[in-house]
């Protein structure tokens, strides 16, 4: 299908994009445009106005500094999977980006639109939670920055205001005793997960401290499992999978007691990864 | 508003071409029926089938997943361009070989994935398993050949390209 008619402003500066989008109340900003072209074609979303925020400065810098990793919203996925800042200091990342979408996707798409449209079975969202980040958004009364904990707020809804701007993620760099660990399983590579699990960790002598296990593919949001992160912690894979306290529904790719036997068959894969020493 | 309809300039298959577009306009269905240039197909729509792969400031993207009013200072470089400057003659020529198309529809679009993976195979020095292979088109669908004939050509071409077969 085509979309129906709107309008194309490419802004210059984020106050550009900010007044648009209170000038224009039903305004989408387009970043990568590799979520939102696709709800266009198909009717989903008939927005008046696209404000294209490409040609802002400044938001496409990976940096690492103070402790943390910093990435500009205009950062594509393609870009951070190259990052040797990414791969260093920011690992959950690393591994999560190469199961987003295809090669063709991720040299278009942002990390900043995949956190702003907080899409429920997305890779970076369920990253953001495990990794405790936090997001900056500008809008009319400046800017502000938002923990990742209070971002994710509903299906497709976040925390962000209707003349807010995501501008950056920041996550905690990861230390020598950083663990982490992914895995999704999908239909096809690339596609939606069916269920993923984006999960991070302390090494604590021979066990875990500091568990966080973000599921994603499993409700509205993506979700911590803190019964299992407890139980985790705690040093027991089989008592993790039990305490899993996840009540997916049924969608069209799997029923919800499908999705929560394998949201425990890639608790136990993950739990390995966290329980290897970093090389 | 005024901005429903925007004039753009951009380079495609080497040519500078300037048009007015609407905004709404995808990047293939621009190329497709305001340049004529039909060579890269429309499948899905949303980004999941590939048919519409292309290169855009070198890069592949989803010619359905861009506007074309967001090309405005871009190189993009279609089927026809690469298939015109011989750079995917050998590709070609393997699909050919190896049955590795049947009715052709994914063909410009896998070619052009293809591409970018054996140019980045080049500039790293690598040569790309099947697995990589099979990886780097699985945003590429074909409802003909199975694939297994598509993976025979693409790694006939990135071994003959590394130097010769093994």
């Amino acid at each position: 299908m085509k979309p129906a008619p709107f309008a194309y402003k490419k802004v210059r500066s984020l106050a550009e994009a900010v007044a648009l989008l209170g000038e224009h109340k039903d305004a989408r900003l387009l970043a990568g445009g590799q979520s939102l072209i696709a709800t266009l074609n198909m009717r989903l979303s008939a927005p008046s106005l696209l404000i294209d925020i490409n040609g802002i400065g400044g938001l496409d810098g990976i940096a690492h500094k103070g402790g943390a990793v910093e990435i500009g919203a205009l950062v594509r996925h393609a870009k951070a999977e190259r990052s040797d800042a990414v791969a260093k200091h920011a690992p959950l990342l690393a591994r999560a980006l190469p199961h987003i979408g295809h090669a063709a996707i991720r040299n278009r798409g942002t990390l900043g639109g995949s956190i702003a449209f907080a899409d429920p079975a997305a890779e970076l969202p369920a990253c953001l939670l495990a990794l405790d980040g936090e997001v900056d958004a500008t809008g009319p009364k400046g800017k502000r920055t938002i923990k990742a904990a209070d971002f994710f707020k509903g299906l497709f809804e976040t925390a962000l205001g209707p003349q807010d701007v995501l501008t950056a993620i920041r996550i905690p760099a990861a230390g020598k005793d950083t663990r982490v660990g992914f895995a999704e399983l999908a239909r096809r590579h690339g596609d939606y997960a069916i269920v993923g699990l984006a999960a991070s960790a302390r090494a604590d002598g021979k066990g875990l401290a500091d568990v966080r296990l973000a599921f994603f593919g499993v409700g509205a949001t993506a979700m911590r499992a803190k019964k299992a992160e407890a139980a985790l912690a705690s040093g027991n894979v089989d008592a993790a999978v039990a305490a899993l306290d996840l009540e997916p529904q049924d969608d069209v790719q799997a029923t919800g007691a499908v999705k929560k036997h394998l949201a425990g068959v890639l608790l136990r894969r993950v739990a390995m990864q966290l329980l290897e020493a970093r090389s | 508003m005024s901005d429903l309809a925007l004039d753009i300039s951009l380079t495609v298959n080497g040519e500078r071409v300037s048009e007015r577009v609407e905004a709404r306009k995808s990047l293939v269905d621009f190329l497709r029926e305001d340049l004529g240039l039909t060579g890269s197909h429309v499948g899905c729509e949303h980004g999941v089938c590939g048919a519409c792969t292309m290169r855009v400031n070198g890069e592949i993207v989803r010619g359905c997943l861009m506007l074309a009013v967001q090309c405005d200072g871009a190189t993009v470089e279609t089927i026809e361009g690469l298939s015109d400057s011989g750079e995917v003659a050998d590709l070609q020529a393997a699909f050919e070989q190896r049955n590795a198309l049947q009715c052709g529809y994914c063909t410009p679009g896998m070619i052009a994935a293809a591409q970018d993976l054996l140019k980045r195979a080049k500039e790293t020095k690598s040569v790309p398993s099947r697995d990589e292979i099979r990886e780097h088109l699985s945003g590429n669908y074909c409802r003909c050949t199975g694939y297994h004939a598509i993976v025979d050509a693409v790694g006939f071409v990135a071994q003959a390209r590394a130097g010769g077969k093994k």
